[in-house]
């Protein structure tokens, strides 16, 4: 994207160059700034104490003096459950992840190989179901009464499984690898399937950084799997698990309410939330910037058809 | 683009011919199509529990029929109309501001002259994305609480009233949209800045040399080229536009009775008949209906597409 900027590099920029460059610097900032905002505050948040933050409201600056381990302390001393919702996130997304970016770029690739001709039928045929569903009833029934998803592992990795949007992309990428990469590897006597693990995968890592991220962030950020499935909270997501506890939290503090009794820096809800919401985040952040570089490159999208 | 898919495929092959030639690439489908037969078309045939009387032991296809009572006692709720509109102009708002935001931003990103500024910038535009609605309602509460809020710190700073969000419903359509625009632009920007760089870069250098400003680059070549992947993007969009994103109301409104006649949308609707009253028919019946709502516009537009610019059809 750059390229088109090769003469802004030089020393005479136009000055109508200038303007613009100006002017996308101060709107671009003030979305970032609003963009961030709200997670400098919660951090700053979960460090501050609930004595404080009683007197005076949420903290906009941090300060060292009211400064507190105290809400992570008290959401980490009974580590058990925390730890197992990382545990349960952790191998639905990791396990999710690789099948799903595997599904989604190996039905992309034949449905991206123009010999193929059955391929707009398919592309229809998966297309057709985001135009058209049974709606969330049939589906639930389906999954608890035929599939048996109730507490068991794969409600939380088959419903993320494939999506058709995922494969569109996929199919949008593959369909700019020359065709003529297949065709030769096909005339050496390879396989269809040895040509797409060999040869478009190794091509493809802009495509599986990104399908990679989309996935991985849908399996970390499930919530509505596990409340519509698992009863069982050995077995709770990490956001699922968030919720549960903002939802006491706010009934715990209402029940305190209601008896009359003062809100005592006992029990720091506030910061707890916070560090809570911290901690489910956590480090699916920090997925950003190994895949940042190839995600322009990655996110290509055509038609169905074609 | 019909030309050339037949000069592509010369010849058509006869049905065993193709399974004998591309036996691998099918086997390949394979698993994406039973995949979307299980989940997709499986629940499809369940819609005829719109017009039963769920009972267990017979569960979707053998319990008995009931009619058109399960749409009777929908009509009866008198809630139907309410949700689909409220689901219908959030969608519209969503699409439409959607556009210009993520469109605009990708435009501005590519103004920027320096890389190190559009990195950082694009990372922060798309840390919202990476968050759950889950995480996204708890910061939301935590800022516009009445009693303990950010916000109304501020507001009492400044001498300004504070404001009771959570029993305000009026103002709940602006805070929804923009909390959609929040969470989603990073992401959509990313998608349009993908379809500037695939541009032809020649074409903006010819137009330097022939003197026209970046204003008028933008107006006649930048945003022109950009309509097709808009396209795709707003039928995409349209195509679920009787759908409301579940998490965003969900996880924002919780379940709270005050503010449901400015945020309760279809699908919210729907899982509270599901859950609350465990009424499998009605809420089916709910959910057929939407079904069919989104297949309709969806259809309609795609048409209305194919006949004036058949190239930005969807299919």
């Amino acid at each position: 994207m750059s390229s088109s900027k090769a003469t802004a590099e030089t020393p005479r920029m136009s000055r109508d160059l200038k303007k613009m460059n100006i002017l996308g610097i101060i709107l671009i900032s003030l979305f970032a700034l609003v963009c961030v905002l709200p997670f400098y505050l919660i951090i700053i948040a979960s460090f501050t104490s609930e004595t404080y933050m009683i007197r005076n409201g949420y903290p906009l600056l941090p300060s060292l003096k009211n400064a507190t381990l105290e809400a992570y302390q008290l959401c980490l001393k009974n580590p058990g459950s925390i730890v197992r919702a990382y545990a349960v996130t952790g191998s639905a997304t990791v396990i999710g992840t690789c099948l799903a970016v595997f599904m989604a770029t190996m039905t992309g690739y034949v449905l991206s190989r123009k010999d193929f001709q059955w391929r707009n039928g398919f592309s229809f045929f998966f297309f057709f179901t985001t135009l058209f569903n049974g709606g969330l009833v049939p589906w639930y029934l389906l999954c608890v009464r035929y599939l048996h998803f109730k507490n068991s592992f794969l409600s939380l990795i088959l419903p993320l499984m494939f999506s058709v949007w995922n494969m569109i992309i996929a199919k949008s990428f593959m369909a700019g690898i020359p065709q003529s990469i297949s065709e030769s590897a096909m005339i050496d006597g390879a396989n269809d399937m040895r040509i797409f693990v060999s040869l478009i995968l190794p091509l493809s890592k802009p495509l599986i950084a990104t399908l990679g991220l989309f996935s991985a962030l849908a399996y970390w950020n499930d919530w509505y799997n596990c409340m519509l499935f698992i009863s069982n909270d050995s077995m709770f997501t990490l956001q699922y698990y968030l919720q549960r506890m903002l939802g006491s939290a706010e009934a715990m503090r209402t029940v305190a309410e209601k008896s009359g009794m003062p809100l005592t820096s006992a029990i720091p809800l506030e910061s707890m939330q916070m560090a809570m919401t911290v901690i489910a985040t956590g480090p699916i952040v920090l997925l950003y910037p190994f895949v940042q570089r190839y995600f322009v490159k990655g996110l290509t999208i055509g038609a169905v058809k074609g | 683009m019909k030309k050339n898919k037949q000069t592509e495929i010369q010849v058509k092959l006869p049905f065993n011919k193709v399974v004998k030639r591309h036996w691998m690439l099918l086997l390949m489908l394979l698993p994406a199509v039973i995949y979307v037969l299980v989940f997709s078309y499986m629940p499809m045939t369940g819609i005829i529990m719109a017009f039963k009387r769920y009972q267990r032991a017979g569960g979707i296809y053998f319990s008995p029929w009931n009619g058109l009572n399960n749409f009777k006692a929908l009509m009866i709720q008198g809630k139907l109309g309410m949700v689909t509109r409220n689901t219908l102009l959030y969608n519209i708002a969503f699409i439409f501001l959607g556009v210009v935001f993520e469109m605009g931003s990708a435009i501005l990103l590519n103004e920027i002259v320096s890389k190190l500024f559009k990195k950082v910038a694009q990372s922060f535009m798309f840390l919202p994305y990476f968050i759950s609605w889950v995480v996204a309602g708890a910061i939301m509460y935590n800022i516009f609480n009445y009693e303990k809020g950010i916000f109304n710190t501020v507001m009492a700073a400044i001498g300004a009233s504070p404001v009771d969000l959570y029993n305000t419903p009026h103002l709940w359509p602006f805070v929804l949209i923009f909390l959609k625009l929040w969470k989603q632009t990073g992401y959509g920007s990313v998608v349009y800045l993908a379809a500037i760089t695939g541009l032809d870069q020649e074409m903006f250098e010819a137009a330097s040399i022939d003197g026209a400003t970046e204003w008028q680059k933008i107006r006649y070549l930048t945003i022109p080229s950009l309509v097709p992947t808009m396209m795709i993007m707003v039928l995409l969009a349209i195509g679920n536009i009787f759908r409301g994103d579940f998490g965003l109301f969900y996880q924002t409104v919780k379940s709270s009775a005050l503010l449901q006649p400015a945020t309760d949308v279809i699908d919210t609707y729907v899982f509270r008949l599901l859950i609350d009253s465990s009424d499998y028919g009605v809420s089916a019946a709910a959910g057929l209906y939407q079904s069919v709502l989104c297949f309709i516009t969806i259809t309609v537009c795609n048409g209305i597409v194919k006949k004036i610019q058949p190239d930005y059809s969807l299919y």
